[in-house]
């Protein structure tokens, strides 16, 4: 079952290297970004996934809320 | 969109996933940096008055206009001790009769944005309403400042 994390968690995540990933569609992704997030939209993610992460390292996924 | 993706990531094989599931919008509230295009185009938090004056619910309004002409003000911010926004003077209101509460006085609920909103938005929203301020407050109702028409237009 996937985690949770609040903003303080994730900045030390991050930090630790965890890998940031923004899954909304690109154009939003490319006004507004996270720093040090990626762009996988939902719609990539089956396509992409395996190649785009990183399996050993943790995954924080975000969107606008948790809508 | 993003528990979705989470489990979907977890079904894929990936064993440490989380959601941030407060996401962007809970990150820009706290006033954060974000990259990107918007980035650096000016947003409403930086460009708000931090120092408006504030007042209470039960503040005399006589008292509240004084102070509030005093420090070169035509609008006051009515806030709890949390700094909750409850509603606002602005110069219509200060005007009522001195000895009125301020909750008697006080437009309530007033509208606000968070302090991520893009300047250009806000300008226009203040333009078609013909309004000369608005309220910048926390996602959470807390507030940050008074933005005034002036700081937005160009």
């Amino acid at each position: 079952m996937p985690g949770e994390v609040d903003r303080e968690e994730l900045r030390r995540m991050v930090e630790a290297g965890a890998q940031l990933v923004e899954v909304l569609p690109e154009e939003e992704y490319a006004e507004d970004h996270l720093p040090r997030a990626i762009s996988l939209p939902l719609r990539r993610l089956d396509d992409e996934a395996s190649t785009t992460l990183d399996r050993n390292r943790p995954v924080i996924v975000y969107c606008w809320d948790s809508a | 969109m993003s528990p979705r993706a989470a489990w979907r990531l977890e079904s894929l094989g990936f064993g440490d996933v989380y959601e941030y599931r407060g996401g962007k919008l809970d990150w820009m509230a706290a006033g954060l940096p974000t990259e990107g295009t918007n980035a650096k185009r000016p947003r409403v938090g930086r460009l708000a008055d931090t120092d408006v004056p504030t007042c209470r619910l039960d503040d005399r309004l006589g008292d509240v206009r004084d102070r509030t002409r005093k420090q070169g003000w035509d609008a006051a911010v009515v806030i709890n001790s949390e700094r909750v926004v409850f509603g606002l003077l602005r110069a219509m209101e200060l005007d009522l009769q001195a000895d009125h509460q301020v909750s008697q006085a006080m437009r309530p609920g007033p509208s606000t944005f968070r302090p991520y909103v893009l300047a250009d938005e806000v300008a226009t929203y203040l333009h078609d309403h013909e309004l000369e301020n608005v309220v910048i407050t926390t996602s959470d109702g807390r507030l940050v400042g008074l933005l005034r028409k002036e700081n937005v237009s160009r």
